[in-house]
């Protein structure tokens, strides 16, 4: 979708819509109109025979003739409506396939888009806010372009026919017409406009009473412990009241649109045949195309009147598609500013590949299967030969500076080493700048100021893909997909075999607990792995990253409590990965990470002491106070 | 689960038996409702009679060579008709429409509100068997489909049978001799409509489901998006979305192809009753023997346009109402939840002390289950004891100390706080003085001190210092700017654990109760201030009576006694020596934390 701003969104995505499907756009388009023929047919047909049933027509073709001309009147009507209805099935066949089509384009669109978005789109976002995009937004733009598109094509069509077909009739009944009309288009924008901005008031008003009810919700039994009924009963009432309140107003609106507008084309009616019969009585010349200068006749009123009805009712119908549209426009918004996030650029040109050292003990690039180590692949442009370089894992910082908001510094001057096989700890509270450090190495974010290189290679001339592949990291949330355990682990290296996950998981400490499962590797995770505890997620999470064999790991600690017994399966799991690799640990407890070679202590987004375990208590810092539990990690 | 089946079974008379009472203050803007449309329904089919009048007059005067005197009077008294109709019409539709508003947001407010007071009685058995999230769309999302159909029947269930009936006859009245017309075309909608709706309800409760994976997945991707990154997936991920969403495309467009037959087929039927009634309409007219005119021709042609779509408006509604049956049995389920805790007839409001007792107690969690969660429980602690806890998960450790407060009903044997069973006092005089830190612990938005406030509203804000400082939460909450006004965020997320944990203690301690009762609640608080917090309340509360459960030895060390908990059972008792002396479970957990150092930072 071109990236063009500050266009309608509405129009945007009505014209990908057409560019996507152009064919099926021009083919309902075509059929709307040919439908609309069925709507006109009627009232021409009516009038047709309301000349040749008057008494005077009677007398001077005959009966018979008349009969006749009645018959052949009538054939060329149910012509019409074949035709319209051929139109009308097709066009309704065409969107209802088109439509559906775009629904899967949009969404892949959108889909496709939010992967390629940076890590902070995630975190200035909220989880639901995305979702709704996708449940929501989505389908206001189906209802638009499968239904309220075609609707309003037909209608206005047809109204405009009417329309025409009045102003040909006579000039100064259509000028009545028009003023009511007006009237209605007026009264449209003022209730419609109302009761659209009430939709949209209660849509958000919703959405705050889902929230005050999900924390009640999850609150419940602290409630329950606190007797709190009362008083969350008169928040509740406080809440509920407000949205009754908008929630009656967008309504009350929406339910007066229709009686007001089908009235004001009653009145119409009434006043265009009380104009007209003056007109006849007095003996006004008309102003017509069809009937010329003549005077006004009772005909043309007679004529004329059914086409004021079907004239209103469809100009209701147009205005009855104004809260489906504005429904959509706020949809197209939210789809378009999706869409107009700024993807992440890679810019990186070094490959990081999977590799073996074949017999000669050279590095090869090979499949993932075999593979064993890392490697830097270079080629050289002028002999066209390609040499690996063997990558160890040797990550430094020189004077990062970083703000997640440009004038916001959250770090600074942040120099550090990790020579390949070191654990660097970081220590912290929160806030301290822990997990911004991990985000900077794997370019969740990119640095303000200063230098990271990765075996001497700047991180940013790196492939994005190839950087973070190679850096594995165990996250204190396991998120874990829709799919068996063994799916899981392997979502760590794609073609990994059946036999590499359960070396992983064995590795991980997971096999025992997996394999006590009814389904073993089998067993269906679903819904985030819900039926998993804490623990076992983690062991999955370890798994899947000794899966992946990385150089480089970052982990950070959980630090939500799991029992005695399978913390220590879990550290031991973690001690098994660790294993000749460079480490990144996020400490949360102090315990587990005396055997660092260095621990990092940072404050405010600076480091301020660094220094392996015996140095740092031998300096009484605050390290030596975090350890003896005058100050707190937390 | 039995539950469950007997609402699926629930009929709609039961449902409106259950939620009839909702409608409340609102019955007389419901019936008002019902009025006026009655009365707008009877002007929509009277306007177009008086116009048909109106245009017979006309086309007959245009017969005549010269028109009658008082042509004008005619007319005029016509349109004097029918602008009295149509105002009369414009106010009764403005008053339906008003009223309906009412009444049905009305209602759904009272839904609502009843749903939330019915939850907030409920005992934690009951909430147990509703997930959380499964409330929350109960009170969310049904709602708006209980909302809809009360909407729906107060406006076009009425209007719509109406509509067809008072058309019907009208256009019997008119024309009965065309009129057989209808008796062709209306079986022939009905059968159109039954058929396209059979065959694509299957289908949309085939994609539905399918739809709510794919959401699934966009869910999972949008939570791990981390992971997806960190691994480099995201090609993977897009190939995998874009074949679940082609998938679901082609149901989608069979289903959404069936649906767009309703359209040509109404106006296949709707045409060729126009046609028929155009063409043995005007075949009647000239016909001398009947007295048919043009003005009834153009009425007739009204009449089937609301008679169709009349017919196709009852078709949706009862589409609407079968797609929101669900929704309704969900609402109503809760609302027919009986409390399975409630105050007993005679309470007791005064707890005399401290002391606990446990008299032969088992306890299950649901009548039809076989294992016991807690079995042949006894346990006696005096009153200013502090008491631990240990063992695994699944120990039921937490289910021996939710039965002190009441949270559940002991299934044999009682408990006892003060000396009396704890059945017998009024539920919130219990709790206020056995206060309890669950484990799954929340705070709410708003300030810090409101949060407090919730131990004790009476509190003063020396109080809350107080309470505050006993937890070790003074210091890092008076660190914050705002201090104890301090906004916490929904999900208490600007704090961490361990700030949450001690403002969780902080809160349980504002009561002081007469038992305090901790479940795992320093877990994320390092050791040190753990034991600060322990110090606290053993100076400042030492007549109340303490229970400690939790995963670190170091947190129940120096107990009067611990109990070991292992599956259900009470598998030792004792002081820390005694049970490292003489308790294998307890001497392997001791021997596991302290070989990988476990917290022995302190």
């Amino acid at each position: 979708m071109p990236n063009t701003k500050k266009r309608s969104p509405l129009l945007r995505i009505i014209k990908d819509y057409i560019k996507k499907h152009p064919l099926a756009f021009a083919v309902s388009a075509i059929c709307v109109l040919i439908s609309a023929v069925g709507n006109i047919a009627a009232p021409l047909t009516l009038s047709n025979i309301t000349d040749l049933v008057s008494a005077s027509n009677l007398a001077t073709m005959g009966t018979e003739a008349v009969r006749s001309a009645i018959i052949s009147s009538v054939l060329i009507l149910a012509g019409c409506y074949i035709i319209a209805l051929i139109g009308m099935f097709t066009y309704s066949q065409v969107t209802a396939v088109a439509g559906q089509k775009y629904m899967d384009d949009l969404r892949k669109d959108i889909f496709t888009h939010m992967e390629d978005l940076p890590i902070s789109y995630f975190d200035k976002n909220d989880k639901g806010d995305i979702m709704s995009i996708y449940i929501n937004d989505v389908d206001t733009v189906r209802q638009l372009i499968i239904q309220s598109l075609n609707t309003i094509m037909i209608c206005a069509f047809t109204s405009l026919v009417s329309f025409v077909l009045m102003i040909l009739s006579s000039v100064y009944l259509w000028l009545i017409v028009i003023v009511g009309a007006i009237i209605m288009l007026l009264v449209t924008r003022h209730v419609g406009g109302h009761s659209s901005r009430n939709f949209i008031k209660q849509q958000q008003m919703i959405g705050g009473q889902e929230g005050f009810i999900e924390e009640m919700m999850v609150g419940l039994k602290v409630i329950k412990s606190f007797c709190h009924e009362e008083e969350s009963k008169a928040s509740f009432d406080q809440i509920n009241n407000k949205l009754q309140d908008v929630s009656y107003k967008a309504n009350s609106y929406a339910n007066i649109l229709m009686p007001i507008l089908g009235n004001i084309g009653n009145l119409l009616y009434v006043l265009v045949a009380i104009v007209g019969c003056l007109f006849f009585y007095f003996r006004v010349t008309n102003l017509s195309v069809l009937y010329g200068m003549d005077i006004l006749s009772l005909g043309v009123i007679v004529s004329f009147l059914p086409m004021i009805r079907q004239f209103t009712a469809n100009v209701s119908e147009v205005a009855n598609q104004i809260n489906s549209i504005a429904l959509a426009i706020g949809g197209c918004s939210r789809v378009c500013s999706l869409l107009d996030e700024t993807p992440e650029v890679d810019n990186g040109y070094v490959t990081l590949v999977r590799a073996k050292y074949d017999e000669k003990h050279n590095i090869v690039e090979c499949d993932e299967k075999e593979q064993t180590i890392w490697a830097w692949k270079h080629p050289h442009s002028a002999t066209h030969d390609v040499t690996y370089t063997l990558l160890q894992g040797d990550i430094r910082m020189f004077n990062v500076d970083f703000g997640y908001v440009p004038d916001k510094i959250v770090l600074h001057d942040v120099s550090l080493y990790a020579k390949p096989g070191q654990k660097v700890a970081f220590v912290g509270a929160t806030g301290a700048g822990k997990t911004t450090i991990t985000n900077l190495l794997n370019r969740f974010y990119d640095i303000a100021d200063g230098k990271i290189r990765y075996d001497g290679i700047n991180i940013n001339k790196i492939k994005k893909g190839d950087l973070r592949n190679s850096l594995g990291m165990v996250l204190q949330d396991t998120s874990l997909f829709t799919g068996t355990i063994m799916d899981n682990i392997r979502y760590g290296k794609l073609n990994a075999t059946d036999e590499e996950c359960i070396a992983a998981a064995k590795l991980a400490n997971a096999d025992s607990f997996i394999t006590r499962l009814p389904q073993g590797y089998n067993t269906m995770l679903t819904n985030d792995g819900a039926n998993l505890s804490q623990g076992q997620r983690q062991l999955l999470s370890i798994a899947r990253a000794a899966v992946n064999n990385p150089p480089v790991l970052i982990l950070d600690e959980a630090t939500s409590s799991i029992d005695t017994r399978t913390e220590k399966i879990v550290t031991e799991g973690m001690d098994n990965l660790m294993k000749g690799r460079t480490v990144f640990v996020i400490a949360h407890r102090l315990s587990t990470i005396r055997n660092s070679n260095v621990i990092i202590v940072l404050d405010h987004g600076k480091i301020i002491e660094r220094g392996t375990h015996e140095d740092l208590l031998d300096q009484k810092g605050v390290y030596y106070q975090l350890y003896t539990g005058a100050f707190e990690l937390e | 689960m039995s539950r469950k089946k007997d609402a699926n079974k629930m009929t709609y008379r039961q449902i409106i038996s259950v939620l009839k009472h909702s409608v409340r203050e609102y019955k007389k803007p419901s019936i008002i409702t019902i009025f006026f449309v009655v009365l707008e329904a009877l002007c929509e089919c009277v306007i177009p009679y008086v116009m048909s009048l109106l245009l017979n007059y006309l086309s007959d005067q245009q017969k005549l060579a010269s028109v009658s005197s008082d042509f004008m009077n005619v007319v005029l008294i016509y349109s004097a008709i029918l602008l009295g109709l149509a105002i009369f019409s414009f106010v009764s539709g403005l008053l339906a429409g008003r009223f309906a508003a009412r009444a049905s947001t009305g209602f759904a407010a009272n839904v609502r509100k009843d749903l939330f007071y019915k939850i907030q009685t409920f005992s934690f058995n009951n909430i147990d068997r509703f997930s959380v999230s499964s409330l929350v769309t109960r009170q969310t999302t049904d709602i708006t489909y209980v909302q809809m159909c009360f909407q729906m029947l107060i406006r076009i269930v009425i209007r719509a049978p109406l509509m067809l009936i008072f058309s019907l006859v009208m256009a019997i009245v008119m024309a009965a001799y065309i009129s057989w017309i209808f008796a062709i075309v209306i079986p022939i909608l009905a059968v159109t409509f039954i058929i396209v709706t059979f065959t694509s309800v299957p289908i949309f409760n085939r994609v539905f489901p399918k739809y709510d994976k794919l959401n699934e997945s966009i869910e999972e991707n949008v939570r791990g998006i981390r992971t997806v990154k960190t691994y480099h997936r995201e090609d993977y991920e897009k190939a995998k979305f874009s074949k679940a969403s082609e998938n679901i495309r082609d149901d989608f467009v069979k289903a959404e192809r069936l649906l767009a037959l309703t359209n040509p087929l109404l106006s296949f039927c709707m045409y060729l009753s126009m046609t028929l009634i155009i063409f043995f309409g005007s075949m009647a007219i000239i016909d001398p023997n009947v007295s048919f005119e043009i003005g009834q021709l153009s009425a007739m042609i009204t009449y089937s346009a609301q008679i169709l779509s009349s017919l196709m408006m009852i078709s949706m509604v009862l589409v609407m109402i079968s797609m929101s049956t669900v929704s309704m049995r969900r609402v109503c389920e809760v609302l027919i939840e009986v409390p399975t805790i409630t105050n007993p007839s005679d309470p007791i409001f005064e707890v005399s002390d401290g002391s606990i007792d446990f008299e032969n107690v088992s306890f299950k969690y649901k009548k039809e289950a076989e294992k016991y969660a807690l079995a042949d429980i006894n346990l006696h602690i005096a009153s200013g004891q502090t008491v631990g806890i240990i063992g695994g998960t699944g120990s039921s450790k937490s289910t021996l100390v939710n039965l002190i407060s009441r949270f559940y009903d002991t299934t044999e044997g009682s408990v006892k706080v003060g000396g009396v069973d704890v059945r017998n006092y009024d539920i919130r005089t219990l709790r206020e003085n056995v206060s309890m830190v669950l484990q799954k612990n929340v705070l709410f938005s708003g300030t810090i001190k409101e949060n407090l406030l919730w131990g004790n509203k009476k509190a003063t804000d020396e109080d809350i210092k107080e309470a505050c400082h006993i937890a070790q939460a003074d210091t890092f909450v008076e660190s914050f700017p705002d201090k104890y006004e301090t906004m916490i965020l929904q999900g208490g997320t600007n704090v961490s654990g361990g700030q949450k944990q001690r403002l969780c203690i902080a809160r349980a301690i504002i009561k002081k109760p007469k038992v305090l009762i901790m479940d795992d609640s320093t877990s994320a608080v390092d050791t040190k201030t753990d034991a600060f917090i322990r110090m606290g309340l053993k100076s400042t509360l030492p007549n109340t009576t303490k229970i400690i459960i939790a995963q670190r030895l170091s947190s129940v060390q120096e107990a009067d006694f611990i109990i070991v908990m292992d599956d259900g059972k009470i598998n030792g008792m004792g002081t820390h020596d005694e049970l490292l002396a003489n308790n294998d479970l307890y001497r392997d957990i001791y021997n596991i934390q302290n070989r990988i150092g476990g917290d022995n930072n302190a």
